[in-house]
């Protein structure tokens, strides 16, 4: 088992459908959550919401936003239910979204129920 | 069913095509987020936790064959092969790209549809009784009305900046089947001794943060005055209502405030003012929106039919699907099929294209291609002979549309919770299926008896937990997803919010719980009592021993 290391890292809604998309070390948006940069610094986490922001001015992305996450196991968990649902897809149609397509973190979105 | 006239299909063209231009200019980067925000919400496009969602108005929940096929084209092209029918009776897909939205707006439109004020701080799609025109206890078919308030209301300059978002129900029936006394606005229709048509007009109720049953501001109102008397009240409320806080914005927080005396006055001073020289309706224009809703022309039947009791006598699960899922039709030989969007283990008011395909064929042949969609998330045919009523149980139960749990507990009311929603604490959905599981067994739900089982993914409360018989509230504490339960809600004539029985259960323990209160229900009824009566003769004390007392 890996050592956790906990952050936080960049999410927006990709502007031209709204998939949830998550900032990666190159720049890049991806719609999976492991290829995340994660910040473990404050002015890490800064940064990457600065350059996010500039890809909404540029339209690519709408309304980015930094969340706390961990990297854990290789893969990276966010902290709330929420964006973790959002890396998946709903829970009640598992044939549909990222869990579906083959871009879903992993990990389930309700722990411990 | 109501038609466009030129003006409407022009109206809505110049909207869609409006539409067009501010989305290419989004995606060019000529608008920012901040600027298109309102004006895609003012197009029902929103943005929710997987993609963008488009929510559809049905006004007054009422769709022909023909719009209904069109929305099932709508999810298989630009969506994923479903749509979510809501408790507005709105339709809503899941899926949808803002790149594709002005083309689904055009389609729409082709059928006379859109999504105009399905968001924002305007007035929303009016809802109605899910059995207008058709049901045995109806004074009369509110639609009319629901389209002239449609008509009215449709981007009306002055009330497209209220202080927040304003909900109209209409019902023309004494059993109130729409909910109105937890509307901003509720209009019940009654008749007098002297056979004269006039509206209760009942002015904040509502649920969300702050649920309040409405109160009554006038008792009988005629019909040609009621534009002109909601102008009055939608005044006081743009003057009055708090636009500071939008948690105290709605109309029954200045209900509250100002106290309904003084919150009457002022209506009635505005009322009085008369700043228009006429706000009467037409009897002209009544008279030519009465008869888009004219009564289809029923066939003169008898009351018994032989096709029917033998179909019941020889099948008993399309008897038990007619006791239940079949309500009393005003015209003999007739009755209105209610078919549940909620097979066991399903989600509540999900259904596919070829679902919506399927019922829009069943409305063309046997109920003058009419569908409704009701508050709690059904589809309704309203005039079915009941000679055809075997016919079409055989084709809903080959597409698993044939669920007999119409009014049961299995028929549960649920919004999309956190498995869709950026505003949800917590998931509805899984909630509604582990208890629609648990009562798998129909007899049981039958033995239950008529039950309203609300669930809310958060306190905003678009799955009418505040009025369920049941309610549950999905919240977040500390991460994690957990439940209240409250009883003694309704939403009818004698309508009441419930009371929070006690502190919270986790997910898996719901189902549980409800069977809990259930079984207490069952021990302490007195013969005939349903759910509702029974609690509110006996209070919250036995349910609680029930549920806390091991704990």
């Amino acid at each position: 088992m890996s050592v956790s290391e906990k952050g936080q890292i960049v999410t927006a809604n990709r502007l031209r459908d709204g998939i949830a998309v998550f900032l990666t070390r190159s720049g890049q948006w991806s719609e999976k959550i492991d290829e995340a940069a994660l910040a473990l610094e404050p002015q890490a986490a800064a940064a990457l919401e600065s350059r996010a922001k500039l890809d909404e001015e540029a339209t690519l992305v709408t309304g980015p936003y930094l969340i706390d996450a961990e990297r854990r196991d290789g893969g990276i968990r966010a902290a709330h239910i929420r964006e973790r649902m959002r890396t998946l897809g709903p829970t009640v149609r598992l044939d549909l979204g990222k869990q579906a397509e083959g871009t879903a973190g992993a990990f389930a979105a309700p722990e411990g129920v | 069913m109501y038609r466009y006239d030129e003006f409407d299909h022009q109206f809505v063209r110049e909207r869609t095509a409006q539409f067009r231009d501010q989305a290419e200019r989004r995606l060019k980067g000529e608008l920012t987020e901040d600027e298109f925000r309102p004006l895609r919400l003012m197009n029902g496009l929103y943005l929710q936790l997987h993609a963008y969602m488009l929510r559809v108005a049905i006004p007054y929940g009422t769709l022909s064959g023909r719009q209904m096929r069109q929305l099932a084209l709508i999810a298989e092209k630009w969506d994923k092969g479903y749509g979510h029918f809501t408790t507005r009776q709105n339709i809503q897909y899941n899926w949808i790209k803002l790149e594709d939205t002005a083309d689904i707006l055009a389609a729409l439109a082709d059928v006379e549809m859109h999504a105009i004020q399905t968001s924002g701080n305007c007035i929303r799609n009016v809802t109605t009784d899910h059995w207008a025109g058709a049901a045995a206890d109806e004074i009369s078919d509110p639609r009319p009305i629901g389209e002239l308030l449609r008509q009215w209301s449709s981007l009306h300059p002055e009330f497209s900046f209220l202080p927040r978002k304003f909900k109209i129900a209409v019902t023309g029936a004494p059993h109130d089947r729409a909910a109105v006394k937890v509307h901003d606005i509720g209009l019940r229709m009654h008749k007098s001794d002297t056979g004269e048509i006039g509206w209760e007009v009942i002015v904040g109720g509502g649920q969300g943060r702050t649920p309040i049953v409405g109160v009554t501001v006038r008792d009988f109102l005629p019909e040609h005055e009621l534009i002109g008397y909601l102008e009055a009240i939608m005044r006081v409320y743009n003057l009055y209502g708090r636009r500071d806080n939008k948690y105290k914005a709605r109309i029954k927080i200045l209900v509250h405030e100002l106290g309904a005396e003084k919150f009457k006055s002022e209506v009635e001073a505005e009322y009085a003012r008369k700043p228009q020289a006429t706000t009467a309706v037409e009897e002209r224009e009544l008279k030519r929106i009465e008869a888009y809703f004219a009564p289809p022309a029923f066939e003169k039947l008898p009351r018994w039919s032989h096709a029917f009791e033998e179909a019941k006598v020889k099948n008993a699960n399309f008897a038990r699907w007619a006791r239940n899922n079949l309500g009393p039709h005003q015209v003999e030989g007739y009755t209105i099929v209610n078919i549940s969007l909620k097979p066991e283990g399903g989600i509540p008011g999900d259904a596919s294209a070829d679902q919506m395909r399927l019922m829009a064929d069943l409305a063309g042949k046997y109920s003058h291609d009419e569908l409704r969609v009701s508050h709690a998330q059904n589809i309704v045919l309203a005039h079915v002979k009941k000679d055809d009523a075997f016919t079409i149980w055989q084709a809903l139960d080959a597409a698993g549309l044939a669920a007999a749990n119409y009014g049961l507990v299995g028929d549960i009311i649920a919004c999309p919770g956190l498995d869709y929603c950026a505003l949800a604490t917590a998931r509805a959905i899984p909630i509604a299926q582990s208890i629609s599981r648990k009562f798998a067994d129909i007899d049981k739900q039958e033995e239950i008896g008529p039950i309203k089982l609300n669930i809310s993914g958060c306190i905003n409360a678009c799955g009418h937990h505040h009025v369920g018989h049941i309610g549950i509230l999905g919240l977040d504490k500390k991460g994690e997803e957990f439940y209240q339960i409250t009883l003694g809600g309704s939403s009818s004539e004698s309508a009441s919010i419930g009371t929070i029985l006690g502190p919270g259960f986790a997910g898996h323990q719901v189902p549980d719980a409800i069977e809990k209160i259930l079984d207490t229900y069952l021990q302490l009824r007195n013969p005939g009592e349903e759910f509702l009566s029974a609690y509110r003769r006996v209070g919250a004390k036995p349910f609680k021993e029930a549920l806390y007392a091991a704990a």
